[in-house]
């Protein structure tokens, strides 16, 4: 039965899929964990949600939605370039009351009410061949603004202070970093859906932390870490009929724990 | 020689409020300047100025001869330790590495002529035996020598410091000025340090700056630093006593001298 499942052509489109979500994921983790930002990928998944839901009901493709709300979150955050506290209370200010339009965009829409269950919970089993790559389009965007940026970014995600002195705009810089993790995250959304991205975003990357203490190792490392819990997951999922998106973010918290309690290199 | 920085008839105001008009000084190779006064007269403003991060509301500013803001490459800057995140993935050296080539695009491989500069930076400030090790599991005085360490990396032409011994113990006080004032004598590269307390760095400084709020005065530490002097600047009874070769202010109307008095914990 799994050998069977194995040879499908969907199997493999979700494998696919699963890898291209998983790197895009691991590495951007790496700079959200430093920043301090785990609770904006969480505002930015679900003002996704918000753009998807809206995108329902009038009818156009949910993904296009979710990448708008998405990015409109991630470009505000990106401008106020708010610190401590101030974000945080911002931050779940705008959340509460995107969720709440959100959840009236649902009910005002009629249509299948899998489409918000697999929006919510992920649907990586579902990937078409033409999402795979669309997926695969975004995700090649941000390696590529990630690998530009790679120095000034990191610079200014660890020490904002004098990379301000030595000339990064440190603006500019939060600015990239929100619209990269506003487009990662409308890639994850669609594989572990809007509650559980932080598994593949926040999981790895703190992981990955623990591990090392090496920059370009650790990215390395979280990005490994996505990969594993992803593909893992839907193979898992193939074997034992449960949500990919559990067991995907219970290996993803294991390798976490495991790192947690394992001495740092 | 010509001066490094040279600084005419600067002036700064906040909306309405005026920190200073009409302040001019030159800072010529090798010397140690100290910037002194209270909070709110902008101590790290004029540092912000001269890094091109803030614009002047008057006058001009010259740093390497040209406009602050294309010296900046050849600016070191130092600023108060401030704790790192124990988990942050980077090690000592690669704070090092990011004053050599952090604003620069792409991620970058260091060649071997880089490789050895930071080794040398590293060594130069006796941190050798701690550089590959997680910067936020180190002590306060051991970061800011980093600190030192990752100003000197790009060869600078001038140092700008701001407040470098705030949080650190007496002991660690004289390791860093020590480091600075080693720089300016081999390389003759001027030091601009502000700080709140001119005991640590008096047997150093050849010139102290001292804003007060809406007034200023420059010049060597004995002119500067006598009742008559700030007297006149803060036009109320200041008494600057010398007790055990050090200075002790008292009787500023914000008190803020106090520190002066009771710093040495």
């Amino acid at each position: 039965m799994f050998t069977d499942l194995l040879a499908q052509h969907f199997v493999h489109t979700a494998l696919l899929a699963g890898a291209v979500v998983a790197v895009v994921s691991g590495a951007i983790g790496i700079f959200v964990v430093t920043r301090g930002a785990s609770f904006a990928v969480h505002a930015i998944s679900e003002l996704g949600f918000t753009g998807a839901a809206g995108a329902l009901v009038i009818g156009i493709d949910p993904v296009i939605g979710m990448i708008g709300g998405s990015l409109v979150v991630g470009l505000v955050l990106g401008v106020l370039s708010l610190r401590g506290r101030e974000r945080d209370s911002a931050i779940g200010a705008v959340l509460a009351f995107g969720l709440g339009v959100g959840v009236l965009l649902l009910s005002l829409y009629h249509g299948y009410a899998t489409e918000a269950t697999n929006l919510l919970f992920g649907s990586i089993v579902g990937v078409s061949d033409r999402q795979l790559l669309e997926l695969t389009i975004v995700a090649l965007i941000v390696t590529a603004g990630l690998a530009a940026i790679y120095r000034p970014l990191l610079f200014s995600s660890v020490d904002p202070e004098v990379a301000a002195a030595r000339g990064v705009p440190l603006r500019a810089m939060s600015i990239a970093i929100f619209l990269l993790l506003a487009l990662t995250t409308a890639e994850a959304i669609q594989v572990v859906g809007v509650l559980l991205v932080l598994t593949l975003v926040i999981t790895p990357a703190a992981a990955a932390q623990r591990l090392t203490a090496r920059p370009g190792l650790a990215l390395v490392l979280s990005i490994a870490i996505a990969l594993a819990a992803t593909e893992g997951g839907i193979l898992l999922s193939l074997a034992q009929p449960w949500p990919t998106s559990f067991f995907i973010s219970a290996i993803s918290f294991a390798v976490y724990v495991a790192a947690r309690v394992v001495k740092r290199t | 020689m010509s001066a490094v920085v040279s600084v005419e008839a600067l002036g700064l105001r906040f909306d309405q409020r005026i920190l200073w008009e009409d302040l001019s000084f030159e800072l010529q190779p090798g010397e140690f300047l100290a910037v002194l006064g209270p909070n709110g007269t902008g101590k790290t403003s004029l540092i912000r100025i001269l890094l091109g991060l803030l614009e002047p509301s008057a006058g001009r500013v010259l740093v390497n001869g040209g406009p602050p803001h294309e010296g900046r490459q050849h600016v070191g800057y130092v600023p108060q330790q401030r704790a790192f995140d124990r988990d942050l993935a980077l090690r000592a050296r690669d704070l090092v590495r990011l004053g050599l080539d952090g604003h620069r695009w792409g991620n970058g491989r260091l060649s071997s002529e880089e490789r050895a500069r930071i080794d040398r930076a590293i060594a130069s400030v006796g941190a050798s035996d701690y550089a590959d090790a997680p910067i936020g599991r180190l002590s306060g005085g051991e970061q800011q020598r980093l600190r030192i360490a990752q100003a000197l990396v790009a060869d600078p032409a001038l140092l700008l410091a701001d407040e470098p011994l705030l949080s650190l113990d007496l002991a660690y006080q004289h390791t860093i000025t020590g480091l600075l004032d080693e720089r300016r004598r081999t390389a003759g590269t001027p030091v601009l340090f502000v700080t709140h307390d001119i005991n640590p760095v008096l047997g150093l400084v050849d010139k102290v700056l001292y804003l007060a709020p809406g007034s200023w005065a420059i010049g060597a530490p004995d002119e500067v630093l006598t009742s008559e002097t700030l007297t006149q600047l803060y036009g109320t009874d200041v008494d600057v006593l010398r007790v055990r070769g050090r200075v002790v202010v008292v009787g500023t109307p914000d008190d803020q001298h106090v520190h002066h008095v009771d710093h040495d914990h």
